[in-house]
């Protein structure tokens, strides 16, 4: 399947600093079309589209709507989130630089379809360089009337990634230490402030003017059964052409990162950033969707000069780092698995280590409070199961050295 | 909308956040004093305050330079040659990572992907981006921070 635009039809097409450029490509025009129904039409439609959530989870990105609006209450919020900070990723920072009206009008009509008032866009510290032109994006709808229903106010990140987890960035948002809550309740009863609140990715609401505009139905027959629409990927590592590419969904890893990146020397790929999977050349055929791989669109090669452990590690060292703390098995898990795989590092890793990485991996999925730490020991399972040469090899270089 | 609104006034806890980036943007970080203050101004524990200050990356509680380098360590910088971009700041600066300039002219340190893969190995220097650097571009970038 092809490389297709419609996140970002209009990247490098219209200025990103004049709002008239974007009008005249059809802007705005998804929201008069929204205005022209009920807030339940609107929602029915991005229901029908079956579009999901782009930040890494899938959930339906109508369904989360529904529940927000039929939540009691008339104070709401939608916040977007661009706290992109998965590894390898900066997907958004593209979208940013290069569509801030698309994001803008998409929230206008988020916010018109949930009931809310006010909007966030919490922007990570890192893309501060990205906030001016936001703001003035920001600015130039509400001169031109179109946010006469809602504000939007950009909130800055200041350094977190766990932020980026959706609870974590409403303890920001509150001014406090971005650490995740307990749930349920979940956001769309019990969000921003205690009130029902829309948490959408930068992606996700960027599909939805195109819907708006062209209908559900168009939308609907993109991708595959259960994954509509496109996805927007990040690639970088060790391939000659690194950059944001969008394709169908349901097309294959091989396309991209051969094809269109034009990788030739693969040993692993990491889809979805440091939570994310960690596979070997041989699964390059797998379709890239909801049902199979995906993530938040982060794709890292590495090529056959790489070390497995090495990149494991320092992907567990992030993890350990970026761990809010709240919870034990992710605080603590990970700290442990730094340890274990700098054993290995330093050649004294041994067979019971890989028992403790296993055990400790079913442990941290099952106990941790948030995605960061039910997700931690993906690289670690994942190279135990497709690089698993590579922790023997160490082990056996220990014994040798011994006898 | 300027950074996020002038606040600084605020008393509400939920603008805490919000204050100690507008106090570190004004103050270069936070000292001891600075979060007392807030403390007091929003009625809230000073260990509250400290946890918040020292929760996100960007703000700190110790003394930086006028300048902040900060160099990206994650995966796809570090496999194009990110250590190599560290060695050269150390040498050209003559102060190791975590450390500031006697001058104060610069602080070197190293962060987590800033999202700039495509153009690794990258670095921040306050909210600039530089990427595909190169050691040879390094003096060149510095210089046009004073």
């Amino acid at each position: 399947m092809p490389e297709k635009r419609i996140v970002l039809r209009n990247c490098g097409v219209i200025d990103p600093r004049d709002m008239s450029s974007y009008l005249a490509h059809d802007g705005f025009k998804g929201l008069e079309k929204a205005l022209s129904l009920t807030p339940e039409q609107v929602i029915e439609e991005v229901k029908t589209s079956g579009l999901r959530g782009r930040g890494g989870a899938g959930f339906p990105a109508g369904m989360k709507w529904e529940l927000t609006r039929k939540s009691p209450g008339d104070e709401k919020y939608l916040i977007c989130n661009a706290d992109e900070g998965e590894v390898g990723t900066f997907k958004d920072r593209y979208i940013l630089q290069n569509d801030p009206f698309s994001l803008v009008e998409a929230i206008a009509i988020a916010g018109y379809a949930i009931g809310a008032k006010k909007g966030f866009i919490y922007l990570r510290a890192e893309y501060h360089y990205l906030r001016p032109m936001l703001a003035n994006a920001i600015d130039q709808a509400r001169a031109k009337g179109f946010l006469s229903h809602m504000d939007i106010e950009i909130r800055m990140g200041a350094g977190a990634y766990v932020c980026g987890e959706e609870s974590a960035l409403m303890e920001s948002i509150e001014g406090k230490r971005g650490e995740v809550r307990y749930r349920p309740p979940f956001p769309p009863t019990k969000g921003l402030f205690g009130k029902p609140t829309v948490i959408n990715n930068v992606e996700t609401l960027m599909n939805i003017p195109a819907i708006m505009l062209n209908g559900a139905r168009w939308f609907n027959q993109i991708g595959t059964e259960r994954s509509k629409g496109t996805k927007v990927f990040s690639v970088a590592g060790d391939v000659p052409r690194p950059g944001v590419y969008e394709m169908v969904l349901g097309s294959k890893l091989r396309e991209l990162v051969q094809d269109l990146a034009g990788a030739t020397d693969i040993k692993a790929i990491q889809i979805g950033g440091a939570t994310g999977r960690l596979i070997p050349e041989s699964m390059l055929d797998t379709p890239l969707a909801f049902e199979n791989l995906l993530g938040a669109g982060a794709i890292t090669v590495f090529n056959s000069h790489r070390d497995i452990i090495d990149i494991v590690y320092r992907t567990m060292e992030f993890l350990a780092e970026e761990s809010c703390g709240k919870c034990v098995p992710c605080r603590q898990g990970t700290e442990v698995m730094v340890e274990t795989l700098e054993r290995f590092m330093h050649g004294e890793g041994e067979e019971r280590d890989v028992k403790v990485l296993q055990e400790l991996s079913s442990t941290m999925m099952l106990t941790s409070l948030c995605g960061l730490g039910q997700a931690a020991p993906n690289p670690v399972i994942d190279s135990l199961q497709y690089f698993k040469d590579a922790y023997e090899s160490r082990i056996k270089a220990r014994g040798e050295v011994k006898v | 909308m300027a950074e996020n609104t002038t606040i600084t006034q605020s008393k509400e806890t939920k603008d805490l956040l919000i204050l100690l980036a507008q106090t570190q943007k004004k103050c270069g970080f936070l000292s001891e004093e600075t979060l007392a203050n807030l403390a007091r101004t929003l009625d809230m524990s000073l260990s509250d305050v400290y946890g918040v200050a020292t929760f996100y990356s960007f703000l700190s509680t110790k003394p930086l330079g006028r300048h902040v380098i900060r160099v990206c360590k994650s995966l796809p910088c570090h496999y194009k040659d990110a250590a190599v971009i560290i060695e050269s700041l150390e040498k050209t600066l003559g102060i190791k990572t975590g450390e500031t300039t006697p001058d104060g002219r610069f602080s070197l340190e190293l962060t987590n992907c800033i999202g700039a893969c495509d153009k690794a190995p990258a670095i921040l220097i306050n909210d600039d981006v530089h990427g595909d650097l190169t050691v040879d571009r390094i003096p060149q970038i510095l210089q046009a921070y004073k």
